[in-house]
């Protein structure tokens, strides 16, 4: 009876995504699949969107898959889930080891930015898992977007190990392997379609969207508030038109502009978001047919403000992409910033001019 | 896709070149090439300062102001004046996945 309720405990602490374990030179090692379940799906879909909120991490270590042996190649990732699912993935049908680094559930690139997937994190990781006894040769290919955080001179000298930078794609690997671990010029740099721009949008309209009910509630009280108190038809009237151009912008600079990103003229990201802000507030306006009763004051800030915002949300998509250096966002940020604190001030100076208007004080 | 021209920090001394070939084999913008058994630098422009070559060149060579190229990062870092960081992970949250 207490053999199969411990039996059952250690059950439950070993990973669904794993197949047995494989004996080596280190010890008995996990055998990991390259086949996704339904969970490895559902975590990728809420890990895009944003939704999950725990750790989406795997246990730093070495794993192996299919039957290596001590000449089998050693691959290293970063310890967030959907990045080693990704790799298990691509390595099927091939027998290697994966050395996991703890990156705290981050990927390669945003680790190796931070140095959390770095030369010491590497070091550390190759002598506690005692990989020169797994393995009887000296070779370990790392992600080649590792190489922000990984000094492999400095390796080499403290552990022997002499890095291979592998393609940027874990889908390429096995070609890559295949040709003796040459690399094409695709495989080793990053491209940036349409479709990995579409995936990165709901991390670019989630955090944007939390201060909407702020923005909101700042419409409806300041066309709500008359000399009456606060009145729930005016501040309908003429704050609804702000809240749907308000979701135009949002839609205009976090989805649009990153979608459409190359398509739409300039290389300033400020200036790709106004130009979209621009031509979806002048679309908007049409569709809806808003004219604020005639304020000429209103349309103004209208025309002023929402491309603006557009510009500013877009020029966050910075931090998505994979071509943007920090000399040119600071460049863009430098004269941005200022354009956007006019901006807002000069369209608070029109809506307070509306409203004196509006309370015949002017 | 390319940048804001005439702004990345690269800078690149070819004299130190040893010709290993590092920096093409980590640069993930196919800034360099090797020619005559040295790298040589094919488009600036096309540099985002990740600073994976200047990390990987033993010999010096290479030097540049790497960091996030990242507008919320910079922002940050303008009002808390630390330096630029993504922000994302030190709360188990992956903003830049």
């Amino acid at each position: 009876m207490q053999t199969i309720q411990t039996l059952k405990f250690v059950k439950k602490e070993i990973p669904y995504w794993t197949k047995g374990t494989v004996a080596s030179a280190g010890g008995s090692i996990y055998r990991v699949s390259s086949d996704w379940v339904r969970e490895d799906y559902i975590g990728m879909i809420k890990s895009r969107i944003g939704a999950l909120r725990m750790n989406y991490a795997v246990a730093p270590g070495l794993y192996a898959v299919g039957d290596p042996t001590k000449e089998s190649d050693v691959f290293t990732t970063a310890n967030y889930k959907l990045t080693f699912d990704i790799l298990r993935r691509s390595l099927k049908g091939m027998n290697a080891w994966v050395l996991v680094l703890d990156t705290k559930s981050i990927n390669v690139w945003c680790a190796a930015g931070k140095g959390t997937f770095g030369t010491d994190e590497l070091v550390k990781r190759i002598s506690e898992t005692r990989l020169d006894s797994v393995v009887s040769h000296k070779r370990i290919i790392l992600p080649q977007l590792g190489a922000v955080g990984v000094n492999a001179a400095a390796v080499q000298k403290k552990t022997g190990f002499r890095v291979s930078f592998g393609p940027v794609q874990a889908r390429d690997i096995p070609e890559y392997v295949r040709s003796g671990y040459k690399k094409t010029k695709e495989m080793s740099t990053i491209a940036f379609p349409m479709l990995d721009r579409l995936i990165l949008t709901p991390m670019e309209i989630n955090p944007v969207m939390k201060k909407y009910p702020w923005y909101a509630a700042g419409v409806l009280i300041l066309f709500g508030l008359q000399p009456a108190g606060l009145l729930f038809r005016e501040a309908f009237a003429c704050g609804l038109p702000f809240l749907i151009l308000g979701l135009v912008a949002v839609f205009s600079g976090a989805f649009l502009t990153p979608v459409l990103l190359p398509l739409v003229p300039f290389r300033s990201f400020a200036v790709k978001g106004w130009v979209v802000g621009m031509l979806l507030t002048l679309l908007a306006v049409q569709a809806l047919d808003i004219d604020y009763e005639g304020s000429k004051l209103l349309l103004g800030t209208t025309y002023l403000f929402f491309p603006a915002l557009s510009s500013y949300i877009a020029l966050q998509f910075t931090g998505s992409t994979t071509y943007t250096g920090m000399s040119g966002v600071n460049k863009e940020l430098r004269i941005g910033i200022p354009v956007y604190f006019g901006t807002a001030a000069v369209s608070l100076v029109l809506l307070v001019l509306f409203k004196l208007q509006e309370w015949r004080m002017l | 896709m390319k940048y804001l021209a005439n702004v990345t920090t690269l800078k690149y001394v070819s004299e130190k070149c040893s010709g290993c070939g590092r920096c093409v084999e980590v640069c993930p913008r196919g800034v360099f090439e090797m020619q005559d058994k040295r790298a040589a630098v094919m488009d600036k422009d096309l540099c985002m300062e990740c600073g994976a070559c200047a990390k990987n060149c033993e010999f010096g060579a290479i030097n540049v102001n790497s960091g996030v190229g990242c507008a919320a990062a910079i922002i940050n870092s303008m009002i808390t004046g630390g330096p630029p960081s993504c922000g994302c992970g030190d709360d188990g949250s992956t903003c830049c996945v």
